[in-house]
């Protein structure tokens, strides 16, 4: 279970991007967070694991306050945290059997991750999670040579060898055109049922979050303004998270001109990409 | 054709650099002072210029019929000083300049630890080759162990900094991300940085080999041994047929590894 209390995030240059976030996540539950570019949700799960450092408040992973530990204790708790990213950030130039054992860097001396001499254990469950983002064969190619899809299933791949209780999840279908997108996120939401993982995932894209998500926290300007089921969210939720714009088209089962635009831009992606 | 248009018809580009006319028309001037005073300074003899062309074309002639034989001991034993220095040089600096390109790399350092690199690389590029050798001959005596650790240190300075810029420009989403595994320290640098950097400084490092050899020519000239030292002897004597030897040599040689090096670093991409 995670507990965010009172989370405050202010920049050295004097930009609050998190003010006062409080919400808890149970076990089992995925969590989408929505609201607009600049609202701080980038920030919001880098503080869950410090990659950003909060300002004030506490992040209570079990029993471990995350924010007062020092680095060693705060490597320990990052192996806890599994996180998949936009744009995948799989080590490119590294077989995604290695990028699936990085997982385990926090876990294994450093003379055995740099012979590549890992635990047989590891290695195992390693070639049982390829197997189950239906990339066992793939195991010995470079990162590089995968498509998008299968790039971030490396990802995910990769968060769960670190045996987490936790997943961030930030923009995962960001690159992805939308039958990828679904897969990927009927993927990593099966996964946390299975597991009874908590996960927080940013998300833009509000109808795929409305369809695979159990619950919606909405931010804007580093507020939450919304946190309830994503059957709840309306017209009023929306404009009052994103501002006002024309909302129709927008519910789940009618998001054809929504789709359309990221069909394009998967296109454009698909594209310049290969 | 609108001839009531308000908008004008003429357009110029405004001045960018020299705003004031006056200055405009001056500062042409003064610069064209400059140089004829400067000229002036330089003592242009033509009756130099002309013994200095007769000499040249013994020296043409000289390379015109390059004689292998005669000194080719010594032409044998400058060339394996120079390629031993080259080498032992360039593994040794590389060897040196990963930590201190890591350490001057800003996005993985701890800021006092970026500038005293930064400062050792500044040191080894700030000073010529030629002018390292002349303190290193000074303290270390004659011979190819002075210039060892010339081409030692001016490699630290190269590689050093390319390998830092580069690692300054590596993908930081890879660095947050084996960051977020709970990596310590040397494995993110193992993990994260080396794989994007290894091709990088596969290329730097054989582009250094090239460049040390050619200066090995060189730096040989003020005694810090090998090929040059060769070189400068036979000009001493006025034996401009081995002399021109050992240039084809040397050209030969640096084509020979600029070819290889290229070769290698196409085959690494």
């Amino acid at each position: 279970m995670l507990t965010i209390d009172q989370l405050t995030k202010t920049y050295t240059a004097g930009d609050t991007a998190l003010r006062e976030v409080t919400f808890r996540v149970p076990r089992g539950q995925v969590v989408g967070l929505i609201g607009p570019s600049g609202a701080g949700k980038s920030t919001l799960i880098r503080c869950i694991n410090r990659l950003v450092e909060p300002t004030s408040g506490a992040i209570r992973l079990g029993e471990t306050d995350l924010v007062r530990l020092g680095r060693r204790e705060l490597r320990q708790a990052r192996r806890r945290i599994g996180m998949i990213f936009q744009e995948y950030a799989l080590v490119e130039r590294l077989t995604v059997m290695e990028n699936v054992l990085s997982g385990r860097l926090g876990y294994v001396p450093f003379w055995r991750s740099f012979t590549r001499r890992f635990p047989g254990r590891d290695i195992e469950n390693a070639y049982r999670l390829l197997d189950r983002v239906g990339l066992l064969e793939h195991a010995n190619k470079r990162a590089d040579a995968l498509s998008g899809g299968q790039r971030q299933r490396v990802g995910i791949a990769r968060a769960l060898a670190q045996e987490p209780e936790l997943l961030l999840v930030d923009e995962p279908t960001a690159s992805l055109d939308p039958r990828t997108s679904r897969q990927i996120m009927r993927l990593i939401t099966e996964i946390c049922t299975e597991r009874q993982l908590p996960a927080i995932v940013n998300i833009h894209d509000v109808p795929l979050a409305q369809q695979f998500v159990d619950r919606l926290v909405g931010l804007r300007a580093g507020q939450v303004v919304f946190d309830n089921a994503p059957d709840r969210l309306d017209e009023a939720t929306l404009t009052d998270i994103y501002g006002a714009e024309d909302w129709t088209g927008t519910d789940e089962d009618e998001d054809a001109p929504d789709n359309a635009n990221e069909t394009r831009d998967a296109l454009r992606l698909a594209g310049t990409a290969t | 054709m609108t001839p009531d248009s308000a908008y004008s018809r003429r357009w110029r580009r405004p001045p960018q650099l020299v705003t004031t006319r006056g200055w405009r028309l001056m500062l042409p001037l003064l610069v064209l002072a400059y140089l004829v005073l400067a000229l002036g300074s330089l003592e242009v003899d033509a009756g130099r210029v002309v013994e200095g062309l007769s000499r040249g074309a013994r020296f043409v002639q000289g390379f015109l019929q390059p004689d292998f034989t005669s000194r080719w001991q010594d032409i044998r034993q400058g060339l394996i000083e120079s390629l031993t220095m080259t080498l032992t040089a360039t593994v040794v600096g590389v060897l040196v300049s990963v930590p201190i390109g890591i350490g001057a790399a800003r996005n993985l350092s701890p800021r006092p630890v970026y500038l005293v690199c930064r400062s050792i690389v500044a040191v080894s590029r700030s000073l010529q080759e030629i002018i390292i050798a002349i303190f290193l001959v000074a303290m270390f005596g004659f011979g190819p162990f002075a210039g060892f650790l010339t081409l030692a240190f001016a490699s630290i300075g190269f590689v050093a900094k390319l390998l830092a810029d580069d690692i300054e420009e590596a993908s930081a989403s890879q660095i947050e991300a084996i960051r977020a595994t709970g990596a310590s320290g040397w494995q993110l640098i193992h993990y994260a940085i080396q794989p994007q950097v290894m091709p990088r400084l596969i290329g730097l490092s054989l582009y250094r080999l090239d460049i040390n050899f050619r200066e090995s020519a060189v730096i040989g000239i003020v005694g810090a041994g090998g090929i040059g030292a060769t070189l400068n002897t036979a000009i001493d004597r006025y034996e401009y047929d081995s002399a021109g030897a050992i240039l084809l040599l040397v050209i030969a040689i640096v084509m020979l590894s600029e070819y290889g090096s290229s070769h290698l670093r196409k085959y690494l991409q």
